[in-house]
């Protein structure tokens, strides 16, 4: 059979995962994305939707690779973004920036209020009452009609071309434009949480995450930073959300179901939860093979199901997990 | 008023069966395996559809009895060749996995079955109603609610009076000692798996007498599931049995007053429980 590809990951690994390399190759490969993506047989809005969800897994992570707490509701607070903002738009204040702000401000919120509810909960149980709370929003959006629109959606709105004062971006029609948009605020969100992480707070998580009980005797508030770090979690999630509204100019109660929350946690899981770009990378995977079997079949959910427990049973680690733990070894 | 009252308490009690026999299934998983089953609104709907094809042969209660067991066949299967592996793992694992089998189900049903919903033939007699005044008590429901109230004592006769059910029973509490016991734990989860899938199919073959056969049937049943359990208390199988009947008679009587908050009044439960009383109505301190 020749060379397995863990060896061959092994020889090449250390290599390949330097740090400041592994950044900057990302970084061009998701600059330049809007030239070799049409070359590459592929389209700029994919390439705006695996920057949206990469977002949301990243936020995902914050909570789940980084404090080592399973929340299975994400959904609800991106969803929450979304609808903040398409409603915003639709009837309020036909701004882009003044959109998402909302958005944000309520998914932030919501998160921050239930946060309190389940903070002192862990495990099986803190995941099991995500779930739950996530749905409360879905059957809120799926049944307060005169508002949502019920199982229909918010439609008849678009985003709007941001002013700047001196300039206006049309994000509207030139789908290179929203591109870069979306990428400046990933961005932006990106490093702020790469900053969180690298912080003092951000240690005290990692150090929850690996031994809560010691955590806890160094006197550490541990419920609390929790509640922080789900706050945080939920609040760049929430971001997502807006600019997944953004993005389809539309939203449904579908953006806050159980199964959006599992594919952000499956895309986190197939990168690799405890590495920073895992997220991202499991995103790009999840997309492109999603985008692939769904235009080839009609019994896409099957595919993705039988995914989902590949994943589990035969690459629990990641792809990054992978490469990570023989670059250590 | 008052018959409206009634027939709404009454349907919360029938809606609050479900729940329940759901919950005790999934409820019985997590306590032995840890695993939270989100493929149990699949199996549900396994239950119900197998029983459609089962009819023509067996009639309906030739189905009503042996669906439920192939369901259970096929959840130990699943058992042994998946969830197995996954048990001492982190839970995000066992989930995902079963998240997957409930797309896989759910979508298989549609591939087999078809998409549109069917209709689901009791026998004529049953669905009569008993009385004219009462409209909405017909035979049907009376006797799901016989046959649901027969089959949760069953359970509760198997976990007490029972080498398995005390075993299980024990393995909840402590699964190594009961291990160190001699006691082959595999098995034991192995079967107490099949157990809970069972009523899950059985929950199945009830509800599609009442609501139709639909693919995504389970669906609307799991997450009040997930609640009965949470409000009844983690770890107690009575919690979870009182967890369900509650949240369907209160959202019933809810339907009554305000109609629109009848499926958000369960997620208020859940939330004013969670605040008062973190560990569930019945569960035990310290568990989770």
């Amino acid at each position: 059979m020749g060379e397995r590809l863990s060896d061959v990951l092994n020889r090449t690994a250390p290599r390949l995962m330097d740090k400041r390399t592994g950044d900057v190759l990302i970084w061009i490969l998701l600059l330049s994305a809007p030239f070799w993506l049409p070359a590459a047989g592929s389209y700029v809005e994919l390439g705006t939707r695996v920057v949206v969800f990469a977002l949301a897994a990243t936020a995902l992570n914050f909570l789940l690779g980084y404090t080592g707490v399973l929340s299975f509701g994400h959904a609800a607070y991106f969803g929450l973004g979304a609808y903040g903002t398409a409603l915003t738009i639709k009837f309020l204040v036909a701004s882009t920036p003044v959109g998402m702000l909302v958005g944000v401000a309520v998914g932030t919120i919501a998160a921050a209020i239930i946060g309190l509810m389940i903070v002192r909960l862990r495990g099986v149980y803190f995941a099991m009452c995500t779930i739950a709370f996530g749905q409360v929003f879905y059957f809120i959006a799926f049944q307060w009609f005169s508002l949502t629109n019920g199982d229909d959606g918010v439609s008849a709105w678009h985003r709007m071309p941001l002013d700047l004062g001196f300039t206006t971006i049309d994000i509207l029609n030139s789908s290179n434009a929203f591109y870069y948009f979306v990428l400046a605020v990933f961005a932006a969100c990106v490093a702020a949480m790469a900053f969180l992480l690298r912080s003092p707070f951000g240690r005290t998580l990692q150090a929850i995450r690996e031994n809560e009980r010691r955590a806890r005797f160094l006197g550490i508030p541990v419920d609390a930073h929790i509640w922080m770090s789900w706050v945080i979690s939920c609040f760049f999630v929430s971001v997502a959300g807006t600019l997944f509204a953004l993005m389809n100019d539309f939203v449904d109660p579908r953006a806050m179901r159980w199964d959006q929350s599992g594919t952000f946690v499956i895309m986190t899981v197939l990168g690799g939860m405890r590495s920073f770009w895992g997220p991202l990378i499991g995103s790009a995977i999840y997309l492109v093979l999603q985008d692939y079997i769904s235009s080839h079949t009609e019994n896409w959910m099957s595919f993705i199901g039988l995914f989902f427990v590949l994943i589990v049973l035969f690459f629990p680690r990641g792809v990054l997990g992978l490469i990570g733990r023989k670059a250590v070894s | 008023m008052t018959q409206l009252v009634l027939f709404n308490l009454f349907n919360g009690l029938i809606i609050g069966a479900f729940y329940a026999l759901m919950a005790l299934g999934l409820s019985l998983i997590l306590n032995l395996s840890g695993v939270i089953n989100f493929a149990h609104g699949g199996f549900l709907a396994i239950g119900g559809y197998l029983a459609y094809s089962l009819i023509p042969y067996l009639g309906y209660w030739g189905a009503l009895l042996v669906s439920p067991f192939l369901v259970a066949f096929i959840g130990i299967l699943v058992e042994r060749v998946l969830i197995r592996q996954l048990y001492g793992r982190d839970p995000l694992y066992s989930l995902l996995l079963t998240f997957g089998l409930a797309f896989m189900i759910e979508d298989g049903t549609r591939f087999i079955w078809g998409a549109q919903s069917l209709p689901f033939q009791i026998p004529v007699w049953l669905s009569r109603p008993l009385s004219a005044d009462y409209f909405f008590l017909t035979g049907y429901r009376l006797f799901m609610m016989l046959l649901v109230t027969a089959v949760v004592a069953g359970l509760f006769f198997i976990l007490n009076y029972t080498r398995l059910g005390i075993r299980i029973r024990a393995g909840t509490l402590d699964l190594e000692t009961v291990s160190v016991l001699g006691v082959n734990v595999r098995v034991l989860r192995n079967l107490n798996f099949g157990l809970g899938i069972y009523l899950a199919g059985l929950a199945g073959v009830l509800a599609v007498g009442m609501l139709g056969l639909q693919p995504n049937i389970g669906d609307n049943l799991i997450m009040p599931s997930f609640i009965a359990i949470i409000v009844g208390g983690l770890g107690s199988l009575p919690g979870t049995l009182a967890g369900g009947i509650l949240i369907g008679v209160v959202s019933g009587v809810t339907t009554v007053f305000l109609p629109a908050a009848s499926e958000a009044v369960i997620y208020v439960m859940m939330a004013l429980v969670l605040i008062v009383r973190p560990r569930g109505l019945l569960g035990e301190e310290g568990r989770f």
